[in-house]
């Protein structure tokens, strides 16, 4: 609704512009940006409020195109990228998801700034330059790093019920039953394929570790997808879901980090977005909440979002593409977007001093090369991920599916060549 | 030269005659060369075979959509002809108020059984002008011999709609091909990929999984399945039975 207000006025803005400021605005060398992006919770759109508060503070227009849903959105983007009216911008993760759109050169290479601006110098950890470089060139502008390997846990739910803060997946299950028998939901879970398939990589992560995770993930190794841990892992996950709610099916993210929020759930595995949430709602990170990361091993996995800019057959365009590109890498619009967000900046000489304790773990960790992980569709195709996630998804609602046959099945896509 | 005897009436065709043959067979032709490509995100002209129908037929949630097409069809198909025939025999009665009850049954606000309720009630329609079309000759003689109000329907006059009832059928059954939104608005295709149809797996694959060779072998699939079970029956019907009735 905010978001459809938004471009509502946005659009009017501009249908009076050419009328009423077309003289100031040549002189300001006036730009307009349309950009599409999925952020449409509380936290979310205090944060691309920040980018399009300082696009505004140089005298231009944002006009903002909010779509509910990543895949919508990027459904949208490349809609409209092939159908000859693309946007200015337009959101993606940090993934494979947009390597075609390179490959067959519908994007514009932000190099000339890339290079001007040295951008090979500053942005952190190393491997967000891999996601964005294609043949020398830059094509994608990281803006944010969000780590999935979180466990959020509302700790009035653990006081009431006399157990400490749980710090792995095994201490989590062994307090579960006890928190059942006062009433709450022990694990708060949405029933959404991309819900349940991150929940299921911070386990792996968390029991497997990440070099063995790699191996299967990008390696497709399959002796070390059958060395037996990937099982445990199942059985682990299995054992999870038998303390979720029944009201789990679809349910959207953050009214299940709500349900945390309101001590109706004690536990809620999700990316470091959900932080914005317990913000917005006026909770302190560590005293009325607590964030995890499970296992002995720590990890940050290195997930998070980009923006990619679409070529257009106006030449004008690009010198927009470019000043936009630069802004969200400026380390002022870094510090104020990412506090917003909850996520961590994409360069290490930002203003952190506002980062509350569950972000400067975050923070603490990123600089340790061996505690960055990747996620899987870093190395894989979305075709691939989605195709492992309904298997994931598959295993976790149907209790008659076996653990063999999820082995069997995921190794089918393993070796599918997806 | 009867090509040009309706000159005028093959003009205002035209229009239309072009748009069917671009739109839906080009589309059709254009779904099949590319659903023998390896597109990811954008069409691409990588030729790979059949590859994308093997894969497809691997896919254990592709058979879970099928299994689920076959049962969502047969209980709507069922469902929509015996409430709608029902409904219109009631109506048919000529009981008092009975175009408030027409717009009552033709706007549905229930939302779970939405799909038979909104078919039933198209059902109703065409059986009602089907019933209202039965010469009152019949009911006359029907009633002289004594039969019985429910077996004159149901052995007398509905057999006398039969091409009402195979219109409704082939209408149906196009809408239980398609269906997407409705399970979408219900539970996503979900728990897990439990209520998942064909319609939604090619609608996935196209958007959100940037898989289009996939999507465009399943939308193969999908058409040829349905030409399959429709194009004999419809032709029996409409074409067969017409010629030997008219000799």
């Amino acid at each position: 609704m905010g978001g459809k207000m938004k471009k509502f006025f946005s659009i009017l803005l501009t249908l009076f512009l050419p009328i009423s400021f077309t003289n100031v605005s040549k002189a300001a060398g006036h730009m307009e940006a349309e950009v599409i992006h999925w952020w449409t919770s509380g936290g979310e759109q205090a944060a691309i409020s920040q980018f399009a508060e300082a696009w505004q503070e140089m005298g231009n227009t944002w006009i903002d195109t909010a779509i509910t849903g990543g895949d919508n959105a990027r459904g949208t983007t490349v809609n409209r990228i092939i159908g000859g009216n693309p946007p200015t911008a337009a959101q993606f993760n940090i993934s494979k998801q947009f390597v075609d759109l390179v490959e067959q050169g519908l994007l514009q290479s932000l190099e000339e700034v890339a290079s001007a601006e040295g951008w090979r110098d500053f942005i952190y950890p190393p491997e967000l330059i891999e996601t964005c470089e294609f043949e020398g060139e830059f094509y994608c502008v990281p803006v944010n790093i969000h780590s999935w390997q979180w466990m959020w846990i509302n700790n009035d739910v653990y006081k009431q019920v006399g157990l400490p803060v749980p710090q792995t997946f095994e201490e989590f299950l062994a307090g579960a039953p006890k928190i059942q028998e006062a009433g709450i939901i022990p694990l708060a879970l949405g029933g959404q394929g991309w819900q349940e398939s991150g929940m299921f990589d911070v386990v792996a992560s968390s029991i497997m570790g990440f070099p063995l995770m790699r191996s299967v993930y990008r390696d497709k190794d399959i002796d070390a997808f059958r060395d037996g841990r990937f099982e445990s892992v199942l059985n682990t996950y299995r054992e999870l879901n038998q303390f979720t709610d029944e009201g789990s099916p679809g349910r959207l993210w953050n009214d299940t980090t709500a349900m945390v929020i309101e001590g109706k759930a004690a536990m809620q595995v999700m990316g470091d977005w959900a932080r914005g949430e317990f913000a917005v709602a006026g909770m302190e990170a560590m005293k009325d909440y607590s964030c995890v990361i499970p296992g002995k091993e720590k990890y940050v996995a290195l997930g998070g979002d980009v923006f990619v800019f679409p070529k257009n057959d106006d030449p004008k365009v690009k010198d927009t593409q470019l000043a936009m590109a630069s802004m969200m890498v400026n380390p002022t619009v870094q510090a104020k977007f990412n506090n917003a967000k909850g996520s961590l900046p994409m360069r290490l000489d930002v203003d952190t001093s506002a980062a509350d304790a569950c972000m400067q773990m975050g923070l603490d960790l990123i600089q340790n090369p061996d505690a960055i992980m990747r996620e899987s569709d870093d190395w894989n195709t979305p075709a691939f991920t989605a195709a492992w996630g309904d298997i994931i998804s598959e295993f976790r609602n149907d209790p008659n599916y076996t653990v063999a046959q999820a082995m069997d099945d995921l190794e089918g896509v393993l070796t599918s060549g997806l | 030269m009867p090509l040009f005897r309706n000159i005028a009436s093959m003009i205002a065709l035209l229009p239309m005659i072009v748009i069917s043959l671009t739109v839906f067979v080009g589309c059709i032709i254009y779904s099949f060369v590319y659903s023998l490509t390896n597109s990811k995100l954008v069409p691409v002209m990588n030729y790979v075979g059949f590859d994308q129908y093997e894969r497809l037929f691997k896919q254990r949630k592709w058979d879970v959509a099928v299994e689920n097409i076959f049962i969502y069809g047969f209980v709507f198909t069922i469902g929509c002809l015996v409430i709608g025939f029902l409904l219109a025999v009631l109506i048919d009665q000529k009981i008092r108020g009975e175009s408030l009850f027409r717009t009552i049954f033709l706007y549905p606000y229930a939302v779970c059984i939405a799909a038979v309720w909104q078919g039933a009630g198209f059902v109703m329609v065409l059986m009602l002008a089907g019933l209202r079309g039965i010469d009152e000759d019949i009911w006359k003689s029907l009633s002289i011999e004594g039969v019985a109000k429910w077996k004159s329907y149901l052995f007398v006059i509905l057999p006398m709609l039969r091409p009402m009832v195979v219109t409704a059928i082939v209408l149906i059954a196009a809408g239980v091909v398609k269906v997407y939104d409705l399970i979408l608005a219900l539970t996503s295709g979900g728990p897990g990929y439990a209520t998942t149809t064909p319609a939604m797996y090619v609608m996935e694959n196209f958007f959100s999984r940037a898989n289009l060779g996939q999507a465009f072998a399943a939308s193969i699939i999908m058409f040829i399945s349905v030409v399959c079970i429709l194009a004999p029956w419809a032709f029996y019907e409409f074409y067969l039975r017409n010629k030997y009735a008219a000799n």
